[in-house]
């Protein structure tokens, strides 16, 4: 039983100039202990995914239909305050700016013991020592001291470590992390990845990094799921789609990522931009931007298995397995 | 320190500018020797420089003149009256904040619905009704009509813990409700306003987004997380109303009959008590520069992002 499974998702939102599909019919899964990587470009609808699974999204917004299994159990039409028993107990979440997240008024023990005490009946000593242990785990040195600090003593990475025990400390069966490295410089992402992957895979911990990064997921994850316009459009093991893209979307993104490889030639980029989702092309929505578009395509492709365990949705299909460089 | 010597030098000038109290205090039928004898007695022959310059040294000692009608200390004329005002003013200020922080949350939380834009309309009309409609409102209603709440005066005092004040008897808190309430409209209206925009705000940031991933109960996250962020800035605020309170509450004291500053004040510029009056707006402006200091204080104990050096 996968840890998680969505099931032709949908999130809208009501806006004045229309019905907003920010999520449209995503379907995918997470196994126990495996680390998926949604990856895609700022409004193809990967955060609102992350966010409808713990029910976080806010009107307008609304999960119209589609199943979300958590364990096997369904999530969809949970009330408020069965959901709060899972968030934080059972998925946790970390958010993409770390200098946001911490609330600066509240010292650090404070925002970490009332995650304890939420979930759990411990006295404040015993929850102030899990919280103690939880910031040492993410390697923050002299945790007994950084306790009653405030959030603006930290750095960036630092308040990211924070946040990600806080993410820790009910060893959640779930994190979804919102592009968690972005904010960060390369060196400081680089520590962070190293200490997610670390202590997700001791603990068996399934993970949904969320990111629009190739490099990072590359490096990361067991499985890539590349969400375009709201949709997955290519779906495999992380070095299939990496070595063999069949979407021309994933082309692009992994064209355009400088390598060393490829010194002295201009990057490819893909043309064009993300059409708005209140007004998206008929058919594939990638049309519009793709090389290889035709008439076909402004009927909706479906999701086809083109090779065991990967899924795609295309009708002209990549065949060359290099990336034009 | 400097702030206070402006202060009495501004106030010494435009007071000598308002008119001459002698020809109030003398009766109509003194003779101009009479007059004469008045005005050497109250030290008003001597030039306004010189008249500034006694003052200031007497001032330096703790003494603000006499007052030409009751023959008392102006200083201990206006400390007798401080307690009633400070009084109103803390019921005033007691109330506005209560109220204005609670229903500014709730205006928050209910932004979209007509709970909240019933409460941020009542607010509107709280800020633009003037203090003496809504006072003699209020005293027609609650005084005269309904005969629910005593409508003029200050009610029995009571000692408690060596401080005398008419708070500690039923008698005393029936004669402070209405006086209070209309004191404290403007600034309940203001606080609902503040507390409300940062509340909205505080309510849409990230971090009350992760603490509602973290799980907690809704109590927790507008009480704690929402509510600290509102405080701070509500403190500065609540603060220099507080000295606006004490200072302006001459509208509502004379409305009501209240025995305090302002009431007092009102009075004595009625007859050109010069000495009075100096005292009176010596002391206000003492209370800003005290609360001031507080308020600074206190904005370093709630935000930590303050530091102690600069």
């Amino acid at each position: 039983m996968p840890t998680l499974e969505l099931r032709d998702l949908h999130t809208d939102f009501d806006t004045r100039a229309g019905v907003l599909r920010a999520v449209d019919g995503v379907t995918l899964s997470v196994g126990r202990g495996e680390v998926l990587g949604l990856v895609g470009e700022s409004g193809s609808g990967k955060s609102v995914t992350g966010f409808s699974i713990i029910g976080l999204i806010d009107p307008p917004g609304r999960l119209s239909s589609g199943s979300i299994r958590f364990q096997g159990r369904e999530l969809v039409g949970l009330t408020e305050r069965e959901l709060r028993k899972l968030r934080g107990r059972h998925i946790a979440i970390i958010f993409q700016d770390p200098m946001m997240t911490l609330n600066p008024v509240l010292r650090i023990d404070t925002q970490m013991m009332e995650a304890i005490q939420a979930h759990e009946r411990v006295s404040t000593a015993e929850a102030r020592r899990r919280a103690r242990d939880a910031l040492g785990q993410v390697g923050i040195p002299s945790p007994d001291e950084r306790l009653s600090a405030y959030p603006h003593q930290f750095s960036g990475g630092m308040r990211q470590r924070v946040a990600i025990a806080i993410a820790l400390l009910h060893n959640p069966a779930l994190i979804i992390a919102d592009e968690p490295t972005t904010a960060l410089d390369v060196t400081i992402q680089a520590q962070i990845l190293a200490v997610v992957q670390k202590l997700a895979s001791e603990r068996g911990t399934s993970l949904l990094w969320i990111t629009h990064d190739l490099s990072v997921v590359a490096g990361l994850a067991d499985r890539i799921a590349v969400m375009y316009a709201g949709r997955i459009v290519e779906s495999g093991s992380v070095d299939a789609v990496l070595d063999t893209p069949m979407h021309h979307y994933t082309r692009g993104l992994i064209g355009s990522v400088p390598s060393r490889n490829q010194r002295g030639h201009k990057l490819l980029q893909i043309p064009g931009m993300t059409p708005s989702p209140l007004n998206r092309p008929a058919g594939c929505a990638f049309r519009t931007r793709c090389p290889a578009a035709d008439a076909v395509c402004e009927t909706e492709p479906e999701l086809t298995n083109p090779a065991p365990g990967r899924e795609l949705r295309c009708f002209h299909p990549a065949s060359n397995t290099a990336v034009a460089a | 320190m400097l702030l206070l010597l402006a202060m009495s030098l501004i106030v010494f000038v435009s007071i000598y500018a308002i008119g001459d109290p002698v020809e109030i205090l003398v009766s109509p039928q003194a003779t101009i020797k009479e007059i004469e004898q008045t005005r050497v007695a109250l030290g008003l022959d001597q030039p306004l420089w010189r008249q500034y310059l006694l003052f200031l040294g007497h001032a330096l000692q703790g003494d603000l003149g006499r007052s030409f009608i009751f023959h008392q200390p102006a200083l201990s004329l206006v400390f007798s009256r401080f307690g009633a005002t400070l009084e109103l003013a803390l019921s005033a200020l007691l109330l506005s904040t209560m109220l204005g922080i609670s229903m500014g949350l709730v205006a928050a939380l209910r932004a979209g619905d007509w709970i909240g834009r019933t409460i941020m309309a009542a607010s509107i009309a709280g800020l633009s009704l003037p203090t003496f409609w809504v006072g003699t409102l209020l005293v027609m209603f609650f005084g005269i009509w309904l005969g629910w709440l005593p409508a003029i005066g200050r009610g029995e005092v009571a000692t408690f813990l060596g401080v005398t004040s008419s708070l500690f008897t039923r008698d005393g808190l029936a004669h402070v409700i209405l006086p209070a309430s209309t004191l404290a409209l403007g600034n309940t209206a203001l606080i609902i306003r503040l507390t409300r925009s940062g509340a909205v705000e505080a309510l849409q940031s990230d971090y009350v987004r992760f603490a509602r991933a973290k799980g907690l109960s809704p109590t927790r996250i507008v009480g704690v997380h929402v509510l600290k962020s509102v405080l701070i800035p509500l403190t500065t605020i609540v603060g220099l109303e507080f000295g606006g309170l004490v200072a302006f509450s001459v509208v509502t004291e004379t409305i009501y009959a209240w025995p305090g500053m302002g009431k007092l004040i009102v009075d004595s510029i009625g007859v050109l008590d010069r000495p009075v009056i100096v005292a009176y707006l010596m002391m206000v402006a003492l209370l800003f520069v005290v609360i001031n200091l507080v308020v600074d204080l206190l904005y370093r104990a709630l935000d930590p992002r303050v530091g102690l050096r600069p």
